[in-house]
């Protein structure tokens, strides 16, 4: 019991860091906001100017709907994965790496309290991306299965955090390009998932690659709820591969960032700066 | 006989550092060189010690804190704590260890009771008693007040180490590694510092290994001193058994200066190595 209640205010210790990371850096928040947002704005008008562009007569609002379903879908899940991957990242910049590690903490504590963070921050981020971004679009969701399309979106969060800690790996034995290496990480899986395009129009190789990303099955499942207005019973079988891949995403991550981080004790790479 | 402290036997640390040969062209691959950090080391010190360590830079003594402090891992020997294997019981060892160290390190934007809050919660302690207790010690150290809210990237380097001082007793570690606290403190501070280890030491039952340049800090605090070199303890006593080695210096007791010059053949002066 005792243990449980160390450990439950260690992870408290790591939500309470995060909250006070982006209260100290909010400038650095906005920043990325209005990225987020712009960039959202941009893709979806793209699919606002596609009968421009072709000349010819287009769904402009289901390619508008389809085109935001992918930037928002991927904005929620590319904080997750930041979020979790950045959680050595932080230690590194901030030259606390050393302290954290010596504390009787252990690294589950570390990633629960991490993700619960990046869940909620996530979630709270993408609303106000989603209510800005509606109010520059005619949305239409009225056929929308949204109780469906949550219960997936969660489902998904869980591979992103087993990707999440599979990239937070690298700053811990990189200590100088671990970081950027995780930005390369996520533009692979933008690239492959079908967040603006569908998975379909790659080259088979690609296509191959494509269904080893979950963010591949979460941005199709999301499009068929709310696009299609897909039954909850029908995204049952995607729900359960998506918390059963996640649940092995998350025990391999875990396996080895316990293998790197003895590797990292064995090789004197926990130095505050690298 | 009561388990020691700390019992390092035949401790040896080696790492891979890779070079250029300045013969070869500029981008051809760099050469790994072996830099001996630590050399079959073997020391034992005894409850409620104060154990001093005196070297130069790059002669070990901060490779030996990051092995006690399970950073690092011995590449032979085994070290106790407690009687707790630093490899095997990492976790029973974390919980008896705290650690200041020479750079102060934490999140720079910050306050100190905000960083002394992730270090409570990180180590499990009941935030009442922590709040408390962060304000006596900080207090007791001589920091004022109005400095506990205020951004540590506003503090002067002095004053960040003592809340890094602070940090290191909050959690009453049975075994406190000091590396180099004092170093950068104005004389004030220092003896501000200096009369709190004692303190502990008297009131908290703890054992107190102190790494140091300033050799009357290791004279007036410590029970007995280690020399090291490259590596190697070259010479393990009290204070008065070390001063006893060397013969007088123009009709005056020598100094743990003399003795050290004499052992060492030279000056506390710097060279890097980790």
């Amino acid at each position: 019991m005792n243990t449980l209640i160390r450990e439950m205010r260690g992870a408290v210790a790591f939500i309470e860091r995060n909250i006070n990371l982006i209260k100290r850096y909010w400038g650095w928040e906005l920043v990325w906001l209005i990225y987020s947002l712009v960039n959202s704005l941009a893709v979806t008008y793209i699919g606002a100017g596609m009968e421009r562009i072709s000349g010819q007569s287009l769904d402009t609002q289901y390619l508008i709907t389809y085109l935001l379903v992918g930037t928002l879908i991927w904005s929620y899940l590319s904080v997750i994965f930041y979020s979790i991957s950045e959680m050595i990242a932080w230690e590194r910049w901030e030259g606390t790496i050393e302290y954290t590690f010596m504390a009787p903490v252990s690294r589950l504590t570390h990633l629960v309290g991490t993700t619960l963070f990046a869940i909620v921050y996530g979630i709270l981020r993408t609303l106000v991306i989603l209510l800005i971004v509606a109010s520059f679009f005619h949305l239409d969701l009225s056929g929308a299965n949204l109780p469906g399309a949550v219960l997936l979106l969660l489902a998904g969060s869980v591979s992103f955090v087993g990707l999440g800690i599979l990239a937070a790996v690298l700053p811990l034995l990189y200590p100088e390009r671990g970081a950027q290496m995780t930005n390369a990480a996520a533009a692979i899986l933008l690239l492959i998932s079908g967040v603006y395009y569908p998975v379909e129009i790659l080259p088979g190789w690609l296509q191959v690659i494509a269904s080893a990303s979950p963010a591949t099955y979460v941005i199709r499942g999301m499009r068929a709820c709310l696009l299609h207005g897909e039954s909850t019973r029908a995204l049952i079988s995607t729900v359960l591969f998506l918390i059963g891949a996640g649940i092995a995403v998350i025990a391999m991550g875990l396996l080895i960032f316990q293998r790197v981080e003895r590797y990292a004790k064995r090789a004197g790479r926990l130095k505050r700066s690298g | 006989m009561s388990t020691p402290a700390l019992e390092l036997n035949q401790v040896c640390k080696v790492f891979a550092k890779k070079e250029r040969d300045k013969t070869k062209a500029r981008f051809a691959p760099k050469k790994r060189k072996k830099v001996i950090a630590l050399d079959d080391v073997s020391l034992s010190v005894n409850r409620r010690e104060i154990f001093g360590v005196l070297g130069p830079n790059g002669s070990g003594k901060s490779t030996l804190i990051r092995l006690l402090s399970t950073l690092l891992i011995p590449d032979k020997g085994t070290i106790r704590v407690f009687g707790h294997d630093v490899e095997k019981e990492e976790f029973e060892v974390k919980r008896l260890i705290n650690r200041v160290s020479v750079d102060a390190a934490f999140f720079k934007k910050f306050s100190p009771l905000e960083n002394l809050t992730y270090a409570a919660r990180l180590y499990g302690m009941p935030m009442r008693e922590a709040r408390e207790k962060m304000r006596q010690i900080m207090l007791r150290l001589g920091l004022k007040e109005e400095t506990f809210n205020q951004p540590m990237e506003h503090m002067s380097r002095g004053m960040q180490q003592k809340v890094a001082v602070a940090r290191g007793f909050l959690t009453s570690p049975t075994l406190l590694l000091l590396d180099e606290p004092t170093t950068g403190l104005d004389p004030h501070s220092k003896r501000d510092v200096q009369g709190f280890v004692r303190q502990i030491r008297a009131e908290h039952d703890a054992t107190i290994l102190l790494t140091t340049h300033d050799m009357e800090e290791a004279d007036r605090l410590c029970d007995r001193i280690a020399i090291i070199d490259e590596g190697k303890i070259i010479a393990l006593d009290t204070p008065k058994g070390l001063k006893g080695l060397v013969s007088k210096r123009n009709g005056h007791e020598p100094t743990l200066e003399d003795v050290f010059i004499e052992l060492t053949g030279k000056k506390m002066e710097e060279k890097e190595v980790e």
